[in-house]
């Protein structure tokens, strides 16, 4: 049993340990151990603290509904309409950016976006522009896609390549049309795979900093940002802490309510 | 079927669209790493190596190449053995707790990485434990094991369980029945698990820019250049790491698939 041991001491006991913490002073820079319950309510009479959760929970929804629907063509069309030798090498080419440096990726597009970017000196061309591509949204959003579009199209596409053939072909036959097909069949047949997708979207968005630091400006601030600004700047560890702790919760709540929504028995 | 036939070249169009998406900034990274000009932009300026020969002349950069590779490779080895035992617990015995078991086992990949950098720091510094390249490691099996513990789980699932049991009434021990029949059997998995932990380990940042101190790795000095200005040699140090991971999860896919037709070939 390693791995009981290795996974207690090193993924366990530091989540458990950073419990300990939020209750710890910082005192002269330092940090002392003790039960003081300050951090927790500093932080939750914080506006900013309260900004950034809703910011970054709402930066994920959008990220995961957004990627959902943009993922859902796709691995449609992957699943069933083409040869099954190019199904395959779609679902190679859509694992290989997942061992690319998500960072370099990043940077890729900051070439793209930014004011004197490709884009903008594109759109000079015809007249247009230029756009603010850069430090809003719309950039955190792209970089989200960039982490997690090819993920959501791979598990959408696996559920979708074992939807059993006849049971689309027994719609039709009964003269079901082809989008409702699509929308009534084979969507509730594929839905742990498109569940999964958006609970993998939703878990690495909502933590992820690259992005709407980097693309998106960093300000205002999301929780992961929050946490590198009061780790790496102060020494404000405990308050850190406290951010991380309410992220793991919120997390947890949402994939086990998503999870059990996946595997509901299909009434 | 005109009106279908449309339908189906939109979506084909749509899949190539999601394909250039996904494509365009790493083939972007390469372009730029060998295009003169300071500040990236088009049109391109010409080739160069430049970039490439500013960061080979660069001692830091040698020195975090040098880092990464001590702890992709640790790490591989640490992450492949305990993903081996996980899978193999997993796959032979049924015990209570096994729920909790496997969820530990799996559920590091689900906390964000930020997280698990505080959380590893906050333990490591308090243990003078931080800052050291073992530091780096050990945060690093922690998110790697569960890869290789998927990775060898699926292959042992295609696995004839008597062959196991054929070795034991034969009378080899638990320990000689494992050396000689599981082992071989997953010696193509326990490969690619050993590519791919290396390769997630190559790239992880978060994780190893809260615990590295003054050892960095590669993506941590990406990071950091990344912080400052624009900066071409990036795109050099990205195409570098780029090549390094595909070569190890290539590797990683070869080893599996000529195993897998061999065996086709022989039967098993």
């Amino acid at each position: 049993m390693p791995i009981v041991i290795w996974q207690l001491i090193f993924f366990v006991f530091p989540l458990i340990f950073l419990v300990v913490l939020s209750f710890w002073l910082v005192k002269n820079y330092r940090m002392v151990p003790g039960f003081d319950t300050i951090n927790w309510v500093k932080m939750f009479s914080k506006g900013y603290f309260w900004d950034a959760y809703w910011r970054t929970l709402g930066y994920a929804g959008v990220a995961t509904i957004v990627t959902s629907i943009l993922a859902f063509p796709c691995a449609f069309a992957l699943a069933f309409k083409v040869s099954p030798k190019v199904r395959r090498w779609a679902l190679f080419f859509l694992i290989v950016p997942f061992f690319t440096s998500y960072l370099v990726r990043t940077y890729s597009w900051q070439i793209f976006l930014n004011d004197n970017g490709i884009f903008n000196t594109l759109f000079a061309l015809v007249g247009l522009g230029p756009f603010q591509l850069l430090n809003n949204f719309f950039g955190t959003l792209v970089g989200y896609l960039t982490l997690c579009l090819p993920l959501v199209v791979v598990l959408q596409l696996i559920s979708l390549a074992n939807v059993d053939r006849t049971l689309i072909e027994a719609a039709h036959n009964l003269g079901c049309g082809r989008l409702r097909t699509v929308f009534q069949v084979i969507v509730p047949l594929a839905k742990i795979g498109i569940i999964l997708g958006a609970v993998f979207t939703f878990i690495l968005t909502f933590g992820d900093f690259v992005s709407p630091y980097y693309l998106g400006g960093s300000k205002p601030p999301t929780l992961s940002i929050l946490i590198i600004d009061t780790t790496k700047s102060g020494q404000q560890w405990p308050r850190a802490a406290v951010v991380a702790i309410v992220m793991i919760v919120t997390l947890l709540t949402i994939m086990f309510a998503s999870v059990a929504a996946a595997y509901r028995k299909r009434s | 079927m005109s009106q279908g036939a449309s339908k189906s070249l939109l979506l084909r169009g749509y899949v190539v669209l999601v394909f250039i998406f996904v494509f365009t900034p790493i083939v972007t990274s390469f372009i730029f790493s060998v295009n003169s000009d300071r500040f990236p932009t088009i049109p391109l300026g010409h080739f160069t190596t430049h970039w490439y020969e500013t960061i080979f002349a660069d001692p830091d950069v040698w020195d975090a190449f040098r880092v990464s590779g001590i702890v992709s490779i640790t790490v591989a080895t640490l992450a492949t053995f305990i993903g081996f035992c996980t899978a193999y617990t997993d796959y032979r015995y049924n015990f209570t707790g096994k729920a909790l078991y496997l969820s530990l086992a799996l559920l590091p990949p689900t906390i964000p990485l930020v997280i698990m950098g505080l959380a590893m720091l906050a333990l490591l510094a308090r243990i003078n434990m931080s800052g050291e390249i073992y530091s780096i490691v050990v945060s690093h099996v922690v998110l790697c094991s569960p890869f290789a513990m998927a990775v060898i789980r699926m292959r042992l699932a295609q696995i004839n369980p008597d062959l196991e049991s054929a070795a034991w009434n034969l009378g080899a021990s638990n320990w000689r029945a494992m050396q000689e029949v599981i082992v071989p059997f997953c010696r193509p998995a326990i490969a690619s698990a050993f590519c791919l932990t290396a390769a997630v380990s190559f790239d992880e940042f978060a994780v190893a820019w809260f615990v590295s101190g003054l050892n960095k790795t590669v993506p941590v000095m990406i990071l950091e250049i990344l912080q400052g200005n624009t900066d071409p040699q990036i795109n050099a140090i990205g195409s570098i790491v780029f090549i390094t991971s595909m070569t190890l999860v290539i590797l990683a896919q070869l080893i599996l698939m000529r195993k897998t037709i061999n065996q086709t070939a022989t039967g098993i």
